[in-house]
């Protein structure tokens, strides 16, 4: 029989008096690169601490391939690779020590967690670095080095937490290509992310998590089709008369219309794609006349705002990263 | 597909899932792991079974054994068996930093993702500490002879304190393993050490025999766990062993290993994360 990758029931945890996880219920077949999406605070780490083994559930279940993770912690752990969002590896030994050490701790003998060592080495592109201590590694040379110990025995799923937090372009777009090779090993894959774009890049599913609890479930399709079936993005001709534009669009769409930072743009969410030709028309009859428009799925960011009534991080889409 | 991504598929698919580690196996990876960052501060030890007690020795012997015993080579007989106690009490705190420094660091987690026997981290780091024990305890022992020691039992006497005075750093290490499972900072362990250790390493009856002190500090004295080892080492090492101050010294040191070895397992293995 063939349990779920993740069968999380109930899962309660607080740490002293503050409710962290409150009830969340979380299913994830095997094989999805599974994307856990919320804001800082919502809980994810310690949804991904608890799957780990690394803390026990004060109620509820949480089994990884149908173990229990607390009374079968060991099977479990035999099943599994964890990335942190700090890099778990000794910053005393070199690349190559931490690869061997953890290699036989995860019961290759010493000669096979040798060998181990040297083929995830070059894997993860660290051969050159390999006898330098850890401590002299730059972000993500740690990070790499962290999945190398991660994938050691070829886990059957493997935890990312917030994997690319803290990461230079280059090197978010090497951890992003290695998820995407792992999935299509069929390694279960669990992503945790505050970035919209990593979850809509990699995820075959995803939750949104906020205050303890799964506020919605589904594909990225899924769930940008819940709140509306698209968004006209306009690029105005003349950026002087978008507030003009805007009293057009409201009055056709009925609903709210965004600026963006570029002075010439707006956007709205539009119920049915028939009314977005109509605001056109009705755009280039007030006299104003477009550049560019297109009709297309909300994103990830809009969806955020639209289930929890918050942006996801005012900083973070302030840099562009939807 | 480039180079290294092929690397990294075929690098996946090699790996196969190996059967859970045997705790023999996990305790000499940690085993290695201590003993290749003890090899990279070998000052550290240095300072702890050279420089201690040959300072201490010297100073007194010569500063104050006249004093103490009317003659300096008549009070080292006295004082280098219990001087080998004194050189390994402080060392007892290192399993205790050792052990709280993993757990504050991020290799903790992945320690407690991997199916290893998780009391391995203890027990492998606390062989080296053995090892650095014995070191210290040789060394002083050693610099006791250069200044004209003589163990009145012959070498199996010497031979037999060695070995208590090892059993003795030993039980003492696992109190300290298991405070590090506790306390909430690294330093909470040494300023204890200083708080705890020093006024107990003075108040024994290392430096002078407790038939010279006001019998209410003597009796006080003679049931310090220091004063016991020392006693005992000092017997051992001259063929005066009383056998029952013996008995007390061993069965001590049994009971604390008994109660502190598998209370420090047990926080170990429920020690969430912090």
């Amino acid at each position: 029989m063939a349990h779920a990758a993740i069968d999380v029931r109930e899962l309660r945890k607080a740490y002293g008096t503050l409710e962290v996880l409150k009830g969340l219920t979380l299913s994830i077949e095997r094989g999805t690169v599974y994307g856990v999406l919320g804001p800082n605070g919502a809980g994810k780490t310690t949804l991904v601490s608890i799957l780990a083994t690394l803390l026990r559930p004060d109620a509820g279940t949480v089994r990884v391939f149908g173990l229990d993770v607390v009374r079968e912690a060991d099977a479990v752990r035999s099943r599994i690779g964890l990335t942190g969002q700090f890099a778990a590896v000794d910053e005393e030994l070199s690349g190559r020590e931490n690869l061997a050490l953890f290699g036989r701790l995860a019961g290759y003998s010493a000669r096979s967690a040798k060998m181990r060592a040297e083929e995830l080495l070059d894997a993860f592109g660290l051969l050159e670095a390999a006898g330098r201590s850890v401590g002299k590694y730059s972000g993500g040379m740690r990070r790499r080095l962290d999945i190398a110990a991660a994938m050691l025995v070829a886990p059957d799923i493997l935890f990312l937490d917030e994997p690319t937090t803290g990461l230079d372009p280059r090197s978010r777009n090497d951890v992003w290509e290695i998820v995407r090779q792992l999935a299509e090993q069929g390694t279960t894959v669990l992503l945790t992310t505050q970035y919209l774009e990593e979850a809509d890049q990699l995820a075959n599913r995803l939750a949104v998590i906020d205050g303890g609890t799964v506020i919605a479930e589904g594909t990225p399709d899924d769930l940008k089709a819940s709140i509306g079936s698209g968004t006209i993005l306009i690029r105005l001709a003349d950026p002087l008369q978008r507030s003009d534009a805007e009293r057009v669009l409201k009055s056709v769409l009925q609903t709210s219309v965004r600026q963006h930072a570029d002075s010439a743009s707006l956007s709205a969410q539009v119920a049915d794609p028939r009314l977005a030709i109509t605001a056109l028309a009705e755009l280039s009859a007030a006299g104003i006349p477009t550049n560019q428009f297109s009709l297309g799925q909300p994103s990830l960011d809009e969806v955020f705002l639209a289930l929890t009534g918050k942006p996801v991080q005012a900083e973070l889409t302030g840099e562009g990263i939807v | 597909m480039n180079q290294p991504q092929s690397k990294l598929l075929m690098a996946m698919q090699a790996g196969k899932r190996p059967q859970r580690p045997g705790a023999l196996n996990a305790v000499s990876a940690f085993v290695w792991r201590s003993w290749r960052k003890t090899i990279g501060k070998l000052h550290y030890l240095a300072i702890d079974s050279v420089i201690f007690p040959a300072v201490f020795l010297l100073i007194f012997t010569y500063l104050f054994g006249g004093a103490i015993s009317g003659s300096t080579g008549h009070y080292l007989q006295f004082l280098l068996p219990g001087m080998m106690v004194y050189t390994v009490t402080t060392m007892t705190v290192y399993i205790g930093i050792a052990m709280k420094t993993d757990i504050e660091r991020g290799v903790f987690n992945r320690f407690r993702t991997l199916p290893f026997w998780q009391p391995a981290a203890i027990v492998g780091t606390l062989v080296i500490q053995l090892l650095s024990f014995a070191a210290a305890i040789l060394t002083t022992f050693g610099i006791g002879l250069l200044l004209g020691f003589k163990p009145e039992a012959g070498w199996g006497g010497a031979a037999l304190a060695f070995l208590l005075v090892m059993f003795y750093a030993f039980s003492l290490s696992w109190i300290f393993a298991c405070l590090s499972m506790v306390v909430q900072k690294t330093e909470s362990l040494s300023t204890m050490s200083y708080l705890v250790l020093y006024p107990i390493m003075f108040t024994s009856n290392v430096f002078a025999d407790t038939s010279t002190m006001p019998q209410w500090l003597g009796s006080i004295v003679d049931f310090n766990p220091v004063s016991l080892a020392s006693a005992s080492a000092r017997g051992l090492m001259h063929g005066t062993t009383v056998p029952s101050g013996l008995m007390t010294t061993l069965v001590g040191l049994m009971l604390v290993v008994t109660v502190f070895m598998p209370l420090t397992f047990w926080l170990y293995r429920k020690k969430d994360k912090s």
